[in-house]
């Protein structure tokens, strides 16, 4: 259902998330305080009725109206390179993860202690189940521990996807015959959801991804499990 | 599902945790080469030095961190039957 929450960025479940909403809204505030100024000028430039129509040059006008701007941009790349360098950064993974994308539903492969592979299919909704999301949810869940940097290795095996989760501020294209590394910290327990990011085909819409994050614990006794 | 209780009583020390390190030949997205590499590597690895020459696990621990289960099945197959494009 379409609620206001889907005006903003979901909550982060991750410190990189987190640092992306903070540069989205500093970054929004920059642009509301131009748009602001722009449209005032604009105005009083329509308005006023005194022309000066031997004004030819400004000197010094223009150099502020050049040096401003470039101040102004500076305060916007410089957190936007940090973070999107600090974003490409591996932190000694205690783990890895792969996803392979297929038409059209997800597969996960562990191997670091044991070797484990599932697929993940949607879901599909029934009637009025309150309890879950439509197109959202699926049958296996990727299950990984919190509190700890994972690196996920996203791969396809037939056409492009593209493999996503907004709260984590990962997406990473899945290409076949590629193996492209991404890597994230989970800093809360949950259900974190995605969809495939690259229109794939006819049931491109129709290849969520859920992650489930719990403690080190309870996600040794889940891949245990799952190894019997 | 077992209770609370019971779960935490069941508290043991997890097998290491590890997987394949950052690669300084490998610092980018890309990770192919890496996953490719390891797994050259290990198989010269072991063909020069034996087959149970215990360091050689280091890069099979790579390329099964990284590649996928698939690729590896096509690579063990190519090389059982000679026509593996890497050198070995």
């Amino acid at each position: 259902m379409t609620t206001w929450s889907c005006m903003n960025l979901q909550d982060s479940a991750s410190p990189i998330m987190e640092q992306l909403i903070f540069f989205h809204d500093h970054t929004m505030m920059i642009i509301t305080m131009i748009l602001a100024m722009v449209l005032y000028f604009m105005a009083s430039t329509i308005i006023n009725e005194l022309v000066d129509r031997y004004m030819l040059e400004g000197q010094t006008m223009e150099l502020m109206w050049t040096i401003v701007p470039a101040v102004i941009l500076l305060f916007i790349t410089t957190p936007s390179l940090r973070l999107l360098y600090l974003m490409d950064e591996i932190h000694n993974p205690i783990m890895t993860i792969k996803t392979i994308g297929h038409q059209w539903y997800w597969s996960y492969e562990y191997s670091d202690f044991v070797n484990v592979e599932f697929d993940s299919y949607m879901t599909p909704y029934e009637g009025d189940n309150k309890s879950m999301f439509r197109l959202l949810e699926t049958d296996n869940h990727v299950t990984l521990p919190m509190h700890s940097f994972i690196r996920i290795i996203v791969t396809a095996a037939d056409v492009l996807h593209s493999w996503t989760i907004p709260s984590l501020g990962i997406k990473a294209d899945a290409t076949p015959g590629r193996l492209n590394q991404s890597s994230f910290m989970i800093n809360r327990p949950g259900l974190l959801y995605g969809q495939c990011s690259e229109i794939c085909g006819a049931n491109h819409s129709f290849m969520p991804i859920v992650i489930e994050s719990v403690s080190t614990e309870n996600f040794i006794e889940w891949i245990k499990k799952l190894s019997e | 599902m077992p209770s609370l209780a019971v779960m935490a009583s069941k508290k043991e020390v997890p097998q290491e945790l590890s997987t394949a390190p950052f690669d300084p030949r490998f610092p980018n997205q890309n990770q192919t080469r890496y996953c490719w590499q390891s797994y050259v590597d290990y198989h010269r690895c072991r063909k020069l030095k034996g087959e149970d020459y215990a360091p050689c696990d280091y890069f099979r621990k790579c390329y099964e961190s990284l590649c996928p289960f698939a690729w590896v099945e096509k690579w063990d197959t190519q090389r059982e039957e000679n026509r593996f494009p890497g050198k070995i």
